[in-house]
Order: C-alpha cells, then structure tokens, then sequence
C-alpha cells in the first residue's frame, strides 16, 4: 500500500527568550492509509507538538527547522496558512483531550456538528445537512439522534461529548484523524468505548488514525503501530506485538516496567530514575543516556542512529550494535502477572 | 481487632440542581476504616466518591447519617466545635488537581509552612523552614525547591508539594482524591511508591479514592467500590480482583486495559445496566470480610 504520510527528518524548534527549544528532533516515520500509528511519550516529549506541526497548527514562535511532511505524494512542508486551510478537514481532523473545551457551550451540538459539513460542503442544501448530521451521530454511536440533536453540550456526559468531538472531526472524511489522548479525561469504561469506536470507524471508513497517548497500557487494543518518543525523537518504533513482546529500548522498558499491571505484589513499582532533560539544550549525545542502567560510555559522546531490528522494527540504542556487551531485558513477552 | 478509625453510617447527600430537581449523589453508604489501612474508594465519574471524601473532610454538610471520626461525630456542629483543633490537625487531603489546590503566588516553602503557622505547631525540625526542608526531602526534593513556585513545576512535582503540606502536620488521616489522575505512567508509579513508602513510615490511615484499577490493586488493603451514589461492593483487594460478585465490579474489572495487544484485543466489556440498581437493597456478606449489594431476597443486583 502507498504511504499516506511520510515524514521524515523532521525538526521543530520554539524561539523564546531563553533561546531555542528544540521540540522535535529528526524524526522519520510513514503512515499507511487505514492504519492506526500510537505515539507513546511522557508529557514534554513533543508528541503534540509532532501532530501539530503535520497539521501546521503552531504558534508563529515555532519554526520547522529541516525535514518535509509528504502527504499523499505532496510536499506540503513550504505550505503557507492559505493553502492548508484547503487541505485540513479533507485531509486532516483532530480530536483533542478535552471535549468540554472543544466544544462551544453556547450553541447546540447538532449545530456545531452541522457547522462542520457546512464549512466543508459549502453548497449543500439544510435538509442534506441534517440528514448528514443524522448520519454522523450515528456513526459515532450516539444513540437517537433526532432527539439529541438540540441538545448543549452540558447535557452530554464525558464520553458523548467526546463521541461529539469525534462527530465533528469526521464531518470532513478525512483521510487521517489525529486523536490526542482522546480517553485520558475520561472513564475506565467509557474509554475502552471510545478506543473501540475509533477502531470501528478506522475499519468502516479507511480513515488513518495517530493516535497520542502516555499510556502503553491504553493503545494495545487499537495501535497497529506504535512509536515511542523520547525528549523530541523517536526512539523505537515497530507493530504493536513487536514493541510489547519485545521491545528493545532501554525507555521502552521503562515505561512498560512502569505500569502496576507489570508490578510484582509487595515490591515498588519500576519508576525510571531522574527528570527528561532541558530541550533548551540537550544532551550530546543519547538524551536517555543519564536516566539509562544499561547507558554504555558511548551513549554520552554519541547520538545512536536507528538500529533495524526487523522490517518494520527500528530502535535507536546502542544495545542494539553489533560490539555492544548483550543485555538481557528485564521483562519478556507479554506481562508477568 | 483494631480500632476503627473512621465510621461512616447511612452517609447520605444530595445536590439541588433547580427548584424541583434534586440528585442524590450519596445514597445510604456506610463502612469502616481500621486504623492504619489504605482503603481504595472506586467508580465512574459522578458515582459520589469524590462527595463522601467532601462529607467526611466536613467540605460538605451531609444529608443524612453520621461520620465518626475517632468516636467525634464530626457532622453534629457542636461535637465539631469541641474537636476542632484535633480535626482539623489530624485529618488532612491532597486533591486531584494540584494546579488549583496549590496558591501560585505562595513559595513552596510558604505552602508547606502555611498550616504549622495557621495551627500554631511549634515544628520538631526547629524552625518552620528547617521543618519545611524535611517535609520536602521526604517527598523526594531538595532545598533548591524551597523558594520556587508552583508554575514553575512539573505535575508530578507540584504533587510531591502537596503531599508534603499534607504531611506537615503529621496527620493519623488523609484523604487523597484522585491524586495521580492528571499525571503521566511513570509519574504515577513514583507518586504510588511515595504513597506506600510514607504510609509505612508513618502509619497514617488512608483514604485513596481513584478511578484506575490497576493502581487500587496495587496499593489498597481494602476496596470499596460505588455506583450511582450507593456502595455496592466491599473487599479485602485481593479478595475482591479475584472474586469480584457485584455486576457492576465485574463491569469495571473488565474495563481495566491490559498491556498486551493479544489478551487486550480480545478482551470483552461486561455491561451493566445501572437501572437495575434497585433503592432496596442491603450489603450481605458473601464470605469473609467480603460483602456485596444485594436485593432483600436472590442474586446480587
């Protein structure tokens, strides 16, 4: 299958007073249409940062540094604000966080859902709106549409609310939704709900999803793929079986190593030592070296280049060269409980 | 058997959302803490957990039934009156969102020193700061902290301070509602081992009310879970993971995700429909120290 989306060696920066935040740093990855990409990272890796520089949805203090963004065959990285406004909603759409501040109190949310088709189908008539409004509820599995179609926003609990956001984004068929943490403000119950809602929408439409998110815990169920990013790189990437049954990466280990499902009764849970460093001035070297026990001398002097681990398994560690001392990892397979 | 600490009869409290309407956010809930015991409080958003924690920390005036509070019922205003100084130095409660609940233009230092001020505690340390100083080393920072303020930290930290204000007083109990919502994985289990490590060195009983399973099971004694305002079902935590008996345990059971594309994949939601929670019911005891919402007569509903 053609790639969708092809990003590659792409590097974001930030000005600021204190000088240059590099927010994302050479990374490279390709996204297949009807596929869901999970990108794993702890919060200032620069995962949102990431999905808002494809969608070129930054500040004006934010500068693509280097890299291109393809889309569809297209180079879009020179792209100014008037020509992305043509391609967002056809292409793109998002999902943010939280519903309550994604959507407009004042206005109906059949309304804004409505507002949505209108902007994308500048011609079509009120009834083909509805109808098509009707439709999109339906889709997102909100139940009695006609009824619910008058109804504000603060009628609706979490997850309609979130199915709402959804419905909005959808409004455009867009080839890839953006979904950032679309479950963290949300339920146990709800989320695995929504989580299934977006796979089924995925299979129905074709619609590529990236899929942001802290938590490994939460996107086995739905990733196809998932990238793990580490202080504005990616560090590992690679299909969902290959990074949950055997992943490679020191960080990755962490995180996983890091939820209670993986913790032994009666010992601590696996915290990984010390702080993500300043992207203000990052390290020389592997950004993960310091908080790393299995850090070789090189790890400080040198930045590791993606090591293959299979074809579609990459991670960037030392570990994984040939004159490295071999490392048995600390989990294997699947969890241990 | 050790002494209750805490004892919360036929708690009840409702919200008055227009003239007419009422919402009954608690409904009859009663159980025990023992002194020294973790105690997890689960359920859905809007199930009143948040609510009973309020109603015990006296933030809310119940309804209905009566909170003991080392034999003080701390709802009766006179009783309250009496024991103010003890409930108020004893008790203490660290919340969900600790931007909101830590004073931005307060140092860490001053946010940490603020109750021992406000309570006259003359502090073991020496000095307030010096007691400070200990308090924060506790919680995992250092004394280049002090005079930072809370914008200037990271979520997980910010938290650390909240906990360490909480500690200053050397509390028998907290209340912590939700405190790991807002943080990432590998904060949380930082935040979790804190817990559990400050909890045996100072033996405090604890109140954790959360939404998220895993962590309940991991550090809790006992569980409690709630539903539409009632409490449906009370365990020992291993007892209650492994033999959950209430429909509605069994659904939240069933929602925890499981890191492992294959198990996760195939994983079913179990379903509940919370209409079927019927007004009469009574917590029976299916074995021991394990009890369940139950109609008056059959299966558990």
């Amino acid at each position: 299958m053609a790639e969708l989306l092809e990003v590659k060696n792409l590097s974001v920066s930030f000005e600021t007073a204190q000088g240059e935040i590099q927010a994302v740093r050479d990374v490279s990855f390709s996204l297949k249409s009807g596929e869901v990409l999970a990108i794993i990272g702890e919060s200032g890796c620069g995962k949102s940062v990431l999905c808002k520089s494809i969608m070129k949805l930054l500040c004006n203090k934010a500068r693509i540094k280097s890299g291109s963004i393809t889309v569809d065959g297209v180079d879009i990285t020179r792209y100014r604000e008037r020509d992305m406004q043509k391609l967002r909603g056809r292409l793109f759409s998002m999902v943010f966080q939280d519903p309550m501040t994604a959507l407009n109190p004042t206005m109906t949310v059949g309304s804004q859902i409505a507002e949505a088709v209108r902007v994308h189908h500048p011609g079509m008539s009120r009834d083909a709106v509805y109808q098509r409004v009707i439709a999109l509820m339906e889709l997102v599995g909100i139940e009695r549409p006609d009824e619910r179609y008058g109804l504000y926003p603060y009628h609706f609990s979490g997850g309609m609310r979130q199915r709402s956001v959804m419905a909005i984004a959808l409004a455009s068929a867009p080839k890839i939704l953006f979904a950032d943490e679309p479950t963290t403000s949300l339920d146990v119950t709800i989320q695995a709900q929504i989580l299934d809602l977006l796979r089924d929408i995925q299979r129905k439409l074709g619609t590529a999803t990236i899929l942001v998110s802290h938590d490994l815990g939460v996107v086995a169920r739905i990733a196809d793929r998932i990238a793990v990013m580490y202080a504005g790189k990616i560090v590992e990437i690679g299909t969902a079986e290959e990074i949950y049954y055997d992943p490679r990466h020191p960080y990755t280990w962490g995180l996983m190593m890091a939820l209670p499902a993986y913790a032994k009764a009666g010992e601590p849970l696996y915290t990984i030592p010390g702080m993500p460093p300043n992207l203000l001035d990052p390290p020389k070297g592997d950004a993960f070296a310091c908080r790393n026990a299995y850090a070789l001398a090189i790890d400080y002097e040198e930045m590791p280049p993606m090591f293959k681990v299979s074809d579609t398994h990459y991670a960037a560690t030392w570990l994984l060269d040939e004159r490295a001392p071999k490392v048995t990892p600390p989990l294997r397979g699947g969890r241990n409980v | 058997m050790s002494e209750t600490i805490l004892d919360v009869q036929h708690l009840t409290h409702q919200f008055r959302l227009t003239k007419h309407t009422t919402i009954r956010a608690v409904d009859d809930v009663s159980f025990q803490l023992q002194r020294g015991e973790i105690f997890g409080l689960v359920g859905e958003s809007g199930s009143g957990k948040s609510t009973v924690a309020r109603c015990i920390m006296n933030l809310y005036r119940p309804a209905g039934g009566r909170i003991f509070y080392r034999g003080v019922n701390v709802c009766d205003p006179k009783q309250y009156r009496m024991h103010k100084n003890m409930l108020q130095t004893t008790r203490q409660m660290i919340f969900q969102d600790s931007t909101s609940s830590l004073n931005q233009r307060m140092t860490v230092a001053d946010i940490i020193m603020e109750p021992m001020a406000i309570n006259h505690i003359a502090p073991p340390g020496g000095s307030l700061r010096a007691e400070a100083e200990r308090q924060l080393h506790d919680v995992g920072m250092d004394a280049s902290y002090l005079n930072k303020y809370p914008p200037e930290l990271s979520g997980g930290m910010r938290q650390r301070v909240a906990i360490a204000r909480a500690l200053s007083m050397e509390p028998d109990f907290i209340v912590a509602d939700e405190p790991i919502a807002s943080l990432d994985v590998s904060i949380q289990a930082q935040i979790i081992n804190l817990f559990k490590h400050l909890q045996a060195e100072h033996g405090f009983t604890f109140l954790f009310i959360a939404h998220d399973l895993a962590v309940v099971k991991y550090l809790c004694d006992r569980v409690g879970v709630m539903c539409h305002g009632k409490l449906v079902e009370i365990a020992p935590a291993a007892e209650l993971f492994a033999h959950p008996a209430h429909p509605y345990t069994k659904l939240l059971l069933s929602a925890v995700p499981i890191p492992d594309p294959r198990l996760e994949r195939a994983r079913v939601l179990q379903t509940f429909d919370p209409s079927d929670l019927q007004d009469t019911g009574e917590m029976r005891e299916i074995c021991r120290d394990h009890f369940a919402r139950m109609p008056v007569e059959g299966v558990p509903h």
